[in-house]
């Protein structure tokens, strides 16, 4: 399943100065600077309207910028054609509702590439791949509509996979999934990395993101407030930067904190560190 | 004053599953009770069941009684129960109702078809709107929300109905955690001051584990296991039911595996 899903090369994303200003007046984004390299995986955390949606939209020619500029791949976003953008970047929205309209599994997942050319065998294999990365297989011929929420948020993902692209994005990947189904997104994030494919995802999960990214971007009022690997921005250090965006630390980094570990992100670094104090 | 779920199982219009089946369930007025359990378990659906919409409003085949006081669901009329129980649905997109020009007309929505006095629609719509500190938010358009900022509107249109019962279907779902803490709050205020009764499907049991006086485990439609919040969320088989445990619960079995205390 990794190979199939994940197979090819990432790509650099950047912003310089990125300034966005919605229709009705509402500043999203104001001056972000951000080099993400081919095949790194980020985690985008921040209160809700701290513009992480708003910037990754701009990746995918979603957006345009109001000032500075988007780089995809080393290029100006600008000169790239939209349909162009769409094989480069594939963004699983917040809200599956938004994506589907098919009304078939199978159906939902070959739209995508099937319209960047793809057929035959290969199509068939990149969507049974998808399918079983999600966890879908056997429900090819069920409405989308019969699926739970929780399900069709894992259609939409099964969807972008199914792309190929060298950069997925996954909006708030892991909202209104059970313990497995956060289990599965690690799996398919872990499957993409291996693969040297870019990620970038948005969560408000801070044991989720401590865990799965090895970088982290806190974002506050449209701007860039910390970034970093997760020990580094869950540091104790950072703790009064967390606080202005009204961000905790996963438990493991305050327990490590309060036993003077050291910064302990994860549960496996906070049960390391606990061994190596006691030898 | 309770509602309550008496052997209740429940299957969809034109669907032969069983969806749920021999469900027990009382939340009491004044108390917060939590449902987890793994996705496609039925948590949507007892939700559904027990705000009296399944099978009055969408069909299906429902055996055994669900009472919202004295009310039975089986004959009571969708406004009556709709005064009596507010429900608040798991994709605020499909709850609000895209026909209000900012947010507080949006909030306004629910008391205005209660048919309330002016006075009254205001008080209610400025109380939830101080209850879930959305005050910046009021003059926007609903249809330009982020998913979080969308999700607390549609819980504050609900909370204006001033119902006795709340049901919510993973309310914090797409909050970040200062939304989730603050949702938390204001349902405990609700619970303890206003006497209103809870039931609420969440994944993130550490919210449940502050807030909820019980919690209920559901599998493939049955009622597994439900007891006093702390016992049910430290059982040892929430992992293999699809739910994960607290943090801390998580933290302390896996300092216990590797043989090492976090005292």
């Amino acid at each position: 399943m990794a190979e199939e899903i994940a197979s090819g090369a990432g790509l650099a994303l950047a912003t310089e100065v990125l300034g966005f200003v919605y229709p009705d007046g509402t500043r999203a984004l104001d001056g972000v600077d951000l080099r993400i390299a081919a095949g790194e995986q980020v985690a985008l955390i921040g209160q809700n309207g701290s513009g992480k949606s708003t910037l990754v939209r701009h990746f995918d020619g979603l957006l345009r910028a109001t000032t500075g500029r988007v780089l995809v791949g080393g290029e100006p976003v600008g000169s790239r054609h939209v349909a162009d953008l769409a094989r480069l970047v594939g963004i699983v929205f917040q809200n599956p509702d938004r994506q589907i309209f098919a009304g078939r599994v199978r159906a939902e997942v070959v739209f995508g590439p099937h319209n960047l050319g793809m057929h035959g065998r290969e199509l068939d294999e990149r969507v049974a791949a998808a399918l079983q990365a999600v966890g879908l297989t056997g429900s090819e011929a069920v409405n989308p509509y019969d699926l739970g929420y929780s399900r069709r948020k894992l259609l939409g993902m099964a969807s972008v996979l199914a792309m190929a692209t060298p950069a997925v994005i996954l909006d708030e990947p892991t909202t209104g999934q059970d313990a497995r189904g956060v289990a599965r997104v690690r799996e398919i994030v872990a499957a993409l990395a291996a693969a040297g494919r870019t990620v970038v995802a948005i969560s408000h999960d801070m044991t989720f993101v401590a865990e799965v990214f090895p970088r982290l971007v806190v974002m506050r009022a449209g701007r860039v407030i910390l970034d970093g690997p997760p020990a580094e921005v869950f540091g104790e250090a950072n703790w009064p930067t967390l606080a202005t965006t009204y961000l905790e630390p996963p438990l493991a980094a305050r327990e490590g904190a309060r036993l003077g570990l050291g910064s302990t992100p994860t549960e496996a670094s906070l049960i390391e560190a606990l061994l190596r104090h006691v030898a | 004053m309770s509602l309550r779920l008496e052997g209740v199982s429940y299957r969809y219009a034109g669907s032969t599953a069983t969806v749920l089946s021999g469900v027990d369930l009382v939340v009491e007025r004044g108390e917060v009770v939590g449902l987890v359990g793994a996705n496609e378990a039925g948590k949507t659906t007892l939700c559904l069941v027990a705000a009296g919409l399944a099978p009055a409003t969408i069909g299906g085949r429902l055996v055994g009684t669900v009472h919202i006081d004295d009310l039975s669901t089986a004959v009571a009329r969708p406004f009556e129960l709709a005064q009596r129980c507010g429900t608040l649905f798991q994709n605020p997109a499909t709850q609000l109702s895209g026909t209000a020009p900012t947010v507080w007309e949006e909030i306004a929505f629910g008391p205005r078809n209660l048919a309330l006095p002016l006075a009254e629609v205001v008080a209610r719509v400025e109380e939830a709107v101080r209850l879930l500190a959305i005050g910046d938010l009021v003059r926007r358009d609903p249809a330009r929300l982020s998913g979080g900022q969308a999700q607390l509107i549609a819980l504050a249109g609900v909370l204006a109905l001033r119902p006795s019962y709340l049901i919510l279907d993973e309310p914090t779902s797409q909050l970040d955690p200062q939304g989730t803490r603050l949702v938390g709050d204001a349902l405990a205020a609700l619970a303890a001051h206003a006497n209103v009764g809870v039931l609420i499907v969440e994944h993130k049991t550490d919210l449940l584990a502050g807030l909820a006086s019980r919690v209920a485990v559901i599998e493939a439609g049955r009622l597994v296991a439900g007891g006093p919040a702390a016992d049910t969320l430290a059982d040892e088989r929430l992992p293999g039911w699809g739910v994960q445990p607290p943090a801390p619960v998580r933290l302390a079995r896996a300092a216990a595996a590797a043989g090492v205390s976090l005292g």
